[in-house]
């Protein structure tokens, strides 16, 4: 139900950009399907791959180790872990959330799971290290992964909280 | 190490081309089907796909329409406005700005952290270009509908989204700590171009 509205809603925003570009002329709106389309094309394989694989890596995910390490029971400690894997998580976007639902599915904890994609859209070293120390001052960049710290333990006891 | 993928910089080997990422993925998810199909049999293996390619074609019109939102915002806002609005922004209030415009703002890495250092060039401090990074980091929303709602599902995106919402605001507002100055100092307000780059 809620997916549906969503769908609906994200098609309703859609529209209304699509026509707001075509007012502003042919040339403009031609480029925005033309970008949406190798966009898609792009992501196309990289989803099929990562959800296809999420599946079966999650068959294969030792269900003990998992729930021992970021199981419900696993407290702080899977919490630091989580971050620590987040922080480390090779590679683009595909691997961090393919990963985080594999071990979600093997039966990570849903807290651990929130923390580890916190820490991994916050503390990726891939990232740093091919974005973003090549084009910001390296003091911004410190201060930031500072503040940054606390944020996936924050976020799991809120969700501990919620819950 | 940072290698810029220059398109002037000749023909690129081989290695250059490969998107390690994909790669990794690609490893994983291969050698993991294969594992279930050789030690698990065809019935499970069939099963798995089965489950997995229905939710693949169920998410496929989402991310068609994250693609579509995505290119048509990026072609219809100005760079020099979100450099107006967060530069221009002080407090609390310009914390939220910032916030929000990394949170709707549709780019990539590439785009993001450059306009973080032209924010702060056209006057914006360290806490409004961390509220901004933060928040297309943790809740941007283009990147949440492509890659995150496949994975995880609606539920769960909601729900990280609705939780982390405030948190671009508060790593702001820890960033505006005094002891941070020495780090990354606040640029001088609305006299040009002051210190370096």
């Amino acid at each position: 139900m809620i997916i549906a509205f969503f769908t609906v809603l994200l098609f309703a925003i859609a529209l209304a950009l699509g026509t707001v570009a075509w007012r502003r002329g042919r040339p403009l709106f031609d480029k925005g399907l033309a970008d949406a389309r190798s966009q898609f094309m792009h992501l196309l394989p990289r989803l099929l791959i990562g959800i296809l694989g999420s599946g079966f890596l999650a068959h294969l995910l030792p269900r003990d180790t998992v729930l021992a390490w970021f199981g419900p029971n696993s407290g702080w400690t899977g919490t630091l872990l989580a971050t620590i894997a987040g922080a480390l998580t090779p590679g683009g976007p595909v691997v961090g959330y393919a990963l985080g639902a594999a071990a979600l599915k093997a039966g990570a904890d849903f807290a651990q799971v929130i923390a580890y994609v916190t820490a991994w859209s916050l503390l990726t070293l891939n990232r740093m290290l091919t974005w973003e120390m090549p084009s910001m001052p390296m003091g911004l960049i410190t201060v930031r992964i500072i503040v940054s710290l606390p944020l996936p333990f924050l976020a799991a006891w809120l969700t501990m909280l919620v819950r | 190490m940072p290698e810029a993928p220059a398109p002037s910089a000749g023909p690129r080997r081989w290695y250059q081309r490969i998107d390690w990422g994909l790669a990794i993925v690609a490893i994983l998810s291969f050698g993991s089907a294969a594992y279930v199909f050789v030690k698990e049999g065809p019935t499970l293996w069939l099963h798995i796909l089965t489950e997995d390619a229905w939710l693949f074609a169920s998410i496929l019109p989402k991310v068609a329409l994250g693609c579509l939102i995505g290119a048509f915002v990026r072609l219809l806002i100005a760079r020099e406005m979100i450099e107006r609005y967060v530069g221009r922004g002080s407090g609390l209030p310009g914390l939220a700005i910032a916030g929000l415009i990394g949170m709707l703002f549709p780019a990539g890495p590439f785009t993001i952290f450059p306009l973080a250092v032209v924010l702060m060039a056209s006057g914006a401090d360290r806490g409004a270009a961390i509220a901004f990074i933060s928040g297309w980091l943790l809740v941007g929303i283009n990147r949440a509908i492509i890659w995150e709602m496949p994975f995880f599902g609606t539920d769960f995106v909601l729900f990280r989204f609705l939780l982390s919402m405030p948190f671009p605001i508060l790593l702001g507002l820890m960033a505006r700590a005094p002891v941070f100055e020495r780090l990354s100092p606040t640029p001088p307000r609305e006299d040009g171009p002051g210190g370096g780059p």
